[in-house]
């Protein structure tokens, strides 16, 4: 069963006097559990393809039906609703609340869907644990690595136990070594059954998942599924 | 969000900018301690004038020669237009009104007093046994005025608790002949120390009986009769039979003015109340000027944390808790300044009665409240706007922002 079901999907963005078509005529389908990377240059979509995956944005045209759900149709607040309960995000720049130590951001997706605070504190005690941060609860971002964030982060994304996560460029600001240590905590999140979803420039990187998407001038140029 | 966390969540975003939340806690705390010291000065003053007026007596009507009002015309103004003077007969004819309890007639006048070489300038007051109780007098020692015909004066006299320190110094004064002016007079009693009385220092007055002091200063006129009525309810119609009485004494010629304590006690208090008002509604622009400032600091918040605010979108909060997040936030600084502000201002007031201990400086209930709540309704009025501000964003555009 797909996951997601996006049917000529445009995108256009007005610039001064020009319109830009960051996606056009664009058909996809994932399913539930897939491992998928988006790939291709700079501006060719692949972060508003994103955004509008994590409903953070809207089409001008076309559906997106999110498990059955044509979410096009939605209020904010119901996509609100949606992005906490179905959809985690991993940004490049980790984006991380700097006042707040590292078991208070993993637990800010649950806060912010009124979880009762015994629930939260056992939910975040096993994913500190789960992510290798237990000792560092306590610590605020600007006390941990940058290996450590992305860890929080990734935690943050997982604690509402989504089906869809969403990784924009997660290595970007990593090392190689801390990059790869990310990557397998994603690759294994997915054999969780998790459906991941990765926008990335690295080649390496994009060539690990099972299925990869070349975007170009808001086009699929490739799809590995579809030879 | 539950709404402890969307306290828990105010709280510490205040307090990651210490700064910034220490700057609008500090104006809106000065606006409200404006306002708790200003009116406690007004009200203080308010206060200060009742009380003084107060302290001349209880439930007094003042009678005084001469006619202030414009009268209509009246045969009897035709003939003469001189005011006659108020005697000892008008005073005693008061006595005959049934709304008055006690009447006092009063001639003032300035002489020296001297005893064993000693010499003072004073002020003598001509009255009669009831004078004391009237003006709310108390003694220290010995007795009052004699309570005998009016028109005989004795030769005694009541002295000033200043007077008897000068003169006397440690030893007793009751008993004593002074001498005043150009006549010798027995001192029978000494008053109890007042201090200052409506620009009269009652320390420093020598009571000698009204036909005494109507004899030294070679008069037979009064400066005031003061009348008691039997209650507050009686003072109108006290005021009313006695200026029926002095015009009946007088040929029918309306030529005194009656006045009232109440009046001129209500009058100082409406004014001084007034003023009080007045200087409060100055001190409320500066809450105002705190309202703005608190919504230039949020306003300021919101651009800083446009990230965070994106960041709250994509993990899916919706547009009111965020909304209410930043609404708690502005709501948390202007109540943590009213609240300072208030101890401040409390602090103010009770720094002004340490230094100036005869002034009551206490902000009156209104005040305290009008100020709290002001500062709290535009702490959150002016919150409302950056608030919406941060709720209506467009979650990938603030996204961007980090």
């Amino acid at each position: 069963m797909a996951l997601i079901e996006l049917t000529g999907i445009e995108r256009i963005f007005q610039l001064g006097d020009s319109t830009v078509h960051a996606l056009a005529g664009l058909d996809l389908s994932i399913d539930a559990g897939e491992y998928v990377a988006v790939m291709g240059p700079s501006g060719s979509g692949k972060s508003t393809l994103l955004n509008l995956l994590g409903l953070l944005d809207r089409p001008n045209a076309g559906s997106y039906k999110l498990e059955n759900i044509d979410v096009t149709t939605l209020s904010a607040d119901e996509l609100a609703r949606v992005r906490s309960e179905r959809i985690g995000f991993v940004f490049q720049s980790f984006h991380l609340v700097p006042r707040l130590t590292a078991a208070e951001n993993i637990a800010l997706p649950m806060t912010l869907a009124g979880i009762p605070l015994k629930e939260r504190n056992t939910r975040v005690a096993k994913a500190l644990v789960d992510f290798g941060l237990d000792q560092r609860a306590d610590h605020r971002p600007d006390q941990l690595s940058g290996g450590q964030r992305q860890r929080v982060a990734i935690a943050r994304a997982t604690i509402m136990q989504p089906a869809l996560i969403l990784a924009d460029e997660p290595t970007g600001n990593l090392d190689r070594h801390t990059g790869e240590e990310v990557v397998n905590l994603l690759e294994a999140l997915n054999a969780s059954g998790v459906t991941l979803i990765v926008v990335t420039h690295d080649p390496t990187m994009g060539a690990r998942a099972r299925r990869q998407l070349v975007m170009e001038d808001g086009r699929l140029q490739s799809d590995s599924a579809k030879p | 969000m539950r709404f402890a966390d969307t306290l828990r969540f105010a709280r510490d975003a205040a307090t990651g900018y210490p700064l910034r939340t220490a700057l609008s806690v500090l104006a809106m705390s000065i606006g409200v301690a404006a306002v708790v010291i200003l009116t406690a000065l007004g009200d203080g003053a308010r206060r200060y004038v009742v009380g003084q007026f107060s302290s001349i007596g209880t439930n007094l009507v003042i009678v005084l020669p001469g006619r202030s009002g414009t009268g209509g015309f009246n045969p009897a103004n035709a003939i003469t237009t001189t005011p006659r003077d108020l005697t000892i007969d008008d005073a005693g004819a008061l006595r005959r009104a049934s709304a008055v309890s006690r009447v006092a007639p009063l001639a003032v006048g300035t002489s020296e007093i001297s005893y064993g070489g000693r010499l003072r300038e004073i002020m003598v007051a001509g009255s009669t046994a009831e004078f004391i109780p009237i003006r709310n007098f108390e003694l220290a020692q010995g007795r009052g005025l004699p309570d005998d015909d009016w028109n005989r004066g004795a030769s005694v006299a009541v002295i000033g608790a200043t007077v008897r320190a000068e003169l006397f110094g440690n030893e007793p004064a009751v008993g004593k002949l002074v001498r005043v002016g150009d006549r010798r007079l027995r001192i029978i009693g000494v008053l109890k120390s007042v201090g200052q009385g409506l620009g009269m220092n009652t320390d420093e007055l020598v009571i000698v009986p009204v036909a005494l002091a109507q004899a030294m200063f070679n008069s037979d006129t009064l400066f005031r009769i003061l009348v008691e009525a039997r209650s507050r309810e009686a003072i109108p119609l006290a005021r009313e039979q006695a200026t029926e009485i002095i015009k009946q004494r007088h040929h029918g010629e309306e030529d005194v003015t009656v006045i009232t304590q109440d009046a001129i006690l209500a009058t100082f208090d409406k004014l001084l109340g007034t003023l009080t008002l007045g200087v409060a509604g100055i001190a409320a622009i500066s809450l105002a000027v705190a309202g703005i400032l608190v919504m230039n600091v949020m306003l300021v918040a919101v651009t800083q944390r446009t990230g965070e605010i994106g960041l709250l979108k994509a993990l899916g909060a919706p547009a009111r808790t965020i909304r209410l997040a930043f609404l708690a936030e502005a709501a948390m600084l202007s109540s943590v300044g009213a609240l300072l502000g208030y101890l401040l201002g409390q602090l103010g007031a009770f720094a002004l009665r340490q230094a100036f201990p005869l002034f009551p400086a206490y902000p009156p209930d209104w005040a305290v409240i009008a100020g709290l709540s002001t500062a709290l309704g535009t702490g959150l009025l002016f919150g409302v706007m950056p608030a919406r501000r941060a709720a209506r964003m467009d979650p990938v555009q603030a996204l961007m922002k980090h």
